[in-house]
């Protein structure tokens, strides 16, 4: 029995007959790349020329102070290219697409920030770009579809299922399923079929390597705790790997929505309504009924929307090696305006659930203390969101403004 | 026993008709009729879906067939009862096309189990390589149920002799890259692969994915030995209902 690309009993690789051999060359391709000395160059210099490597690590003297306990540092991946960690992927798995031959290449996203950062990274290499996109998400992530467009993307609609990530990823799959000669998937977290969760995984690990090395070089000693959020879990087993062999808590927080009890969330962990299942192409921890249909999810932050999880962070969860928390949207608004107020930083709201989880906590622990809270995405591109979510008069009344200028 | 139906079957015939819908779309009565249209107009074997929320095989039409028949809030036990119903009612061979996850959810060896129990023949299951499939091979031949897997254009011939080791009743060859729904154009490339899938395997074959009428099943008579008819059903249920199945089966066969 083939038993890569399993953790514990978690991953695997359940695709349609069609696309076996695609995977099979997708894997052959990473392990090699991954072993070349050059791949590893090309790859270290595209991050540092063309994104910004190394992303700073910040201390929050501020909030520090406000709150009390732990000092915080705060890791910048909002700080790279395209305004989110998710560049690391895109560029890592460019490479790898124009090493492979690849023409083409497709994406699934939820924010819109992994379909700008595969956008940008079409534009910048050459390939045509197909980004698909679940209506509901379209709609509150208008500025992104804007973007992703005017560089150069096809952005597709799906209007089936709940019509978030998850009904984007099945698309994505129909479409490789049909055009793998030329086009590569750039899966965007660290989930789905192997090798994805790995290779993201590996990807993003720049995040770990360079924040432990940075907070030994500014501090001294390694952080007690490491906070990040968790959607399909890249960004989380990007910073998280840097540390997992120190002692070090890691800690991941999920979307708890309107409330682990409200049936609005995507807690898959931290709610233990999680169960195994498969789909997606690989066996984690699905929001799913009796039956084994995916229940619909809710996160007031669209890239924590999505009903599975990774399943080498959930496999870590399952050995006690991570902790999962949820924080729900109000307390991450709450969150989110005390970080701009406090530090003038400006994290996506997917961000902002690592910084509410982390809060809750700081203060209960000692000053001596250290704690790292992986900010992975900046937060303009929500202006639309968090302006409604916080009810601002004035931004309400310029879009009244120029709506009726428009239809003037 | 779904092989040496299949077999016996193909005495009589060139080539046999195996037909798809999804269990609950439009209706559990819907379905019931469009089963004994197709029966009436000689169809050999009907594939039924139970209904998964994400079938990422599957193109628009049949995608939102699932969905519409989860509106309807049908479970897993409701569409194998059903099932069990038709198997007893209609004297044609039933099998289950479902994603791993509905049996995986419901237990492997009890899904074998009731399949058994209610009189089906065997089960596809399109998410699940043989190499992940090893418990569910085991529960199916312990019944002596049919675990028919899949076969591609992208399949290499050592990979189809694996796959074929592993199946029992047929093999099921998608005739081209992609998911269900559009039109497959038969090519010369889809005769050399047949011949291919064909001189591997010991087990009858059956080709799927865009047919849609008579000139296809005649193109594949003495290439195949079972056609299979998954969209162009169900569109013709929604064109026209139960007498459109009964009409379009009958321009086929
Ligand atoms: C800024 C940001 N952070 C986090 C996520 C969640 O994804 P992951 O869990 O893979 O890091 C997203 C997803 O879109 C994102 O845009």
């Amino acid at each position: 029995m083939n038993r890569k690309g399993y953790y514990g009993e978690l991953g695997g690789m359940f695709v349609p007959e069609v696309l076996i051999r695609t995977f099979e060359e997708l894997v052959a391709a990473f392990e090699e790349a991954r072993d070349d000395p050059g791949f590893q160059q090309e790859y270290q210099e595209i991050l540092s020329s063309y994104s910004c490597r190394p992303t700073p690590l910040t201390f929050a003297r501020n909030l520090s102070e406000y709150l009390g306990g732990a000092a915080i540092y705060v890791k910048r991946e909002d700080l790279g290219h395209t305004g989110a960690h998710k560049i690391n992927n895109v560029m890592g798995q460019g490479l790898l697409a124009e090493r492979m031959g690849k023409k083409r290449v497709i994406a699934e996203t939820g924010a819109g920030q992994h379909g700008i950062a595969t956008a940008t990274m079409a534009a910048r290499f050459g390939f045509q770009c197909t980004i698909y996109m679940g209506e509901v998400d379209v709609a509150r992530q208008r500025p992104n579809v804007f973007w992703m467009e005017q560089l150069g993307a096809q952005v597709v609609s799906v209007r089936d299922g709940s019509r978030t990530l998850k009904d984007a990823m099945n698309e994505a799959f129909r479409d490789w399923a049909t055009n793998m000669s030329d086009t590569h998937y750039v899966l965007g977290t660290a989930s789905g079929p192997h090798p994805f969760p790995e290779m993201v995984t590996y990807f993003q690990s720049v995040i770990g390597r360079e924040a432990r090395a940075q907070i030994l070089e500014r501090a001294g000693r390694l952080p007690a705790r490491v906070y990040a959020c968790v959607g399909g879990g890249s960004n989380a087993m990007g910073i998280f790997s840097g540390f997992l062999h120190d002692p070090v808590e890691l800690v991941g927080v999920e979307a708890g929505g309107k409330g682990l009890t409200s049936g609005l969330h995507a807690s898959r962990l931290a709610s233990g309504q999680g169960t195994v299942g498969v789909a997606q192409g690989y066996k984690t921890y699905f929001l799913q009924d009796q039956d084994g249909q995916m229940k619909g999810t809710h996160s007031i932050a669209a890239g924590l929307d999505y009903v599975g999880v990774s399943p080498i962070l959930s496999h870590l969860r399952d050995r006690g090696r991570v902790r999962v928390e949820a924080a729900e949207d109000a307390e991450v608004l709450e969150a989110f305006s005390l970080v701009l107020r406090k530090e003038g930083l400006i994290p996506a709201l997917e961000s902002a659930h690592a910084f509410a989880g982390a809060f809750r906590e700081i203060p209960e622990m000692s000053r001596q203390d250290l704690v790292i809270i992986n900010q992975s995405g900046r937060g303009d591109k929500d202006i639309f969101t968090i302006a409604e979510a916080l009810g601002d008069p004035g931004w309400r009344n310029f879009l009244r403004e120029k709506a009726e200028a428009d239809r003037a | 026993m779904l092989e040496s139906y299949v077999r016996k079957r193909l005495l009589e015939k060139g080539i046999l008709l195996m037909t798809h819908l999804v269990v609950g779309y439009p209706s559990l009565d819907g379905c019931r009729e469009m089963v004994r249209a197709m029966v009436e107009a000689g169809v050999d074997l009907v594939e039924l879906q139970i209904p998964f929320s994400e079938p990422v095989a599957d193109g628009p039409v049949i995608l939102r067939a699932n969905h519409g028949a989860l509106k309807t809030g049908i479970t897993v036990r409701t569409c194998l009862e059903f099932a069990g119903g038709l198997a007893s009612q209609f004297p044609i061979p039933f099998l289950v096309m479902t994603y791993y996850n509905i049996p995986f959810r419901f237990g492997l060896d009890n899904f074998a189990r009731v399949l058994s129990e209610k009189g089906l023949y065997g089960v596809i299951v399109p998410d699940l390589p043989p190499e992940e499939a090893e418990h569910h091979v085991s529960a199916m031949r312990k019944e002596g149920l049919g675990a028919v897997f899949i076969l591609s254009p992208e399949t290499s011939v050592s990979r189809m002799a694996r796959i074929t080791e592993t199946a029992s009743g047929f093999v099921y060859c998608v005739a081209r890259r992609g998911v269900t729904g559009a039109r497959t154009r038969f090519s010369p490339e889809i005769v050399s692969y047949l011949a291919r899938c064909r001189k591997v395997s010991p087990l009858p074959i059956a080709v799927g994915f865009g047919l849609r009428e008579r000139a296809d099943l005649n193109f594949l008579r003495g290439k195949a030995d079972i056609a299979v008819i998954g969209t162009e059903t169900i569109r013709a249920m929604e064109r026209e209902g139960a007498d459109g199945v009964r009409a379009f089966m009958r321009g086929l066969v």
